[in-house]
């Protein structure tokens, strides 16, 4: 275990942040070009997991723990939002019988 | 040479991550994302955050990954089901996503060189210390996650059920 965290010794900051950074414009990048329901939650769970190792790297390099507990949070929130998220989904399908969110235009004006 | 770890797991991490959005079927784009969040635990090992990895695996990679395929299976997905967007949107989606995420390397790039990682406190992530401060500073927030995922219980079984025919 000892050499194993010995390795970020060598690790900068900086790399930590461009790999979150990359991570999250994934998730956008989800977001923006899907129109599968399921796959635009896939994309936003891909965005949260960013943000968590962010946080904890950051905890990490400050020496406090608070941003772990902070990450902690984050995964109970994300949890429920996927489970809601995913019943709703759900329901629409039932109702619509596609979860192609360019065709649920119903709310449009 | 281990510190190769880091980019070897980073480069798993983000090729996964981009599988999720490029594989057309969905249930090929949970298995990538379930990649994608195992390689984000192992991120939390070489952090030595021991409890956000057992967190990780057990909320995400088990439980949250179980409720997507699941969904799929219910709602019996095939690659056929997704319309094609136009490619006109596609594209500029694409630009905007190039867009961001040249602005936001560009200006993190820009900023000098940071210190390195240092452990100063091995034992930062450990359960016993997370506990702790779970339990004596952030009681209050805990209490209420525990409402929160009671209620979001609540309401996806209610989502989920089906509407009686009314009388």
């Amino acid at each position: 275990m000892n050499t194993l965290t010995e390795t970020i010794r060598l690790v900068p900051m900086n790399h930590y942040i461009l790999l979150c950074t990359a991570l999250f414009c994934i998730g956008v990048l989800g977001v923006l070009t899907r129109r599968n329901a399921i796959v635009l939650f896939m994309s936003i769970e891909l965005m949260l997991n960013a943000v968590n190792l962010l946080l904890a790297s950051f905890s990490v390099f400050r020496n406090d723990a608070s941003g772990q507990v902070f990450v902690f949070f984050i995964m109970a929130v994300a949890a429920a939002e996927v489970a809601v998220g995913l019943a709703i989904i759900v329901m629409i399908y039932r109702n619509a019988k596609t979860i192609d969110v360019d065709l649920m235009n119903k709310l449009k004006w | 040479m281990i510190q190769y770890l880091f980019y070897f797991l980073s480069f798993i991490v983000l090729a996964s991550a981009a599988m999720v959005v490029i594989a057309k079927n969905p249930v090929h784009s949970v298995l990538y994302l379930v990649l994608t969040l195992f390689g984000v635990a192992c991120h939390y090992i070489l952090l030595n955050a021991q409890f956000l990895f057992a967190v990780q695996v057990i909320v995400y990679a088990g439980a949250i990954m179980v409720l997507f395929l699941f969904v799929i299976m219910l709602l019996n997905l095939n690659d056929a089901s997704e319309t094609v967007k136009s490619p006109y949107g596609k594209l500029i989606s694409i630009i905007a996503f190039g867009l961001l995420l040249i602005t936001l390397v560009g200006a993190l790039r820009s900023t000098a060189e940071s210190p390195v990682m240092e452990l100063n406190d091995t034992s930062i992530g450990l359960v016993k210390n997370l506990g702790i401060v779970l339990f004596r500073d952030f009681l209050l927030p805990f209490e209420m996650s525990s409402i929160l995922l009671l209620s979001a219980m609540v309401g996806a079984v209610l989502l989920a059920k089906k509407e009686k025919a009314k009388a």
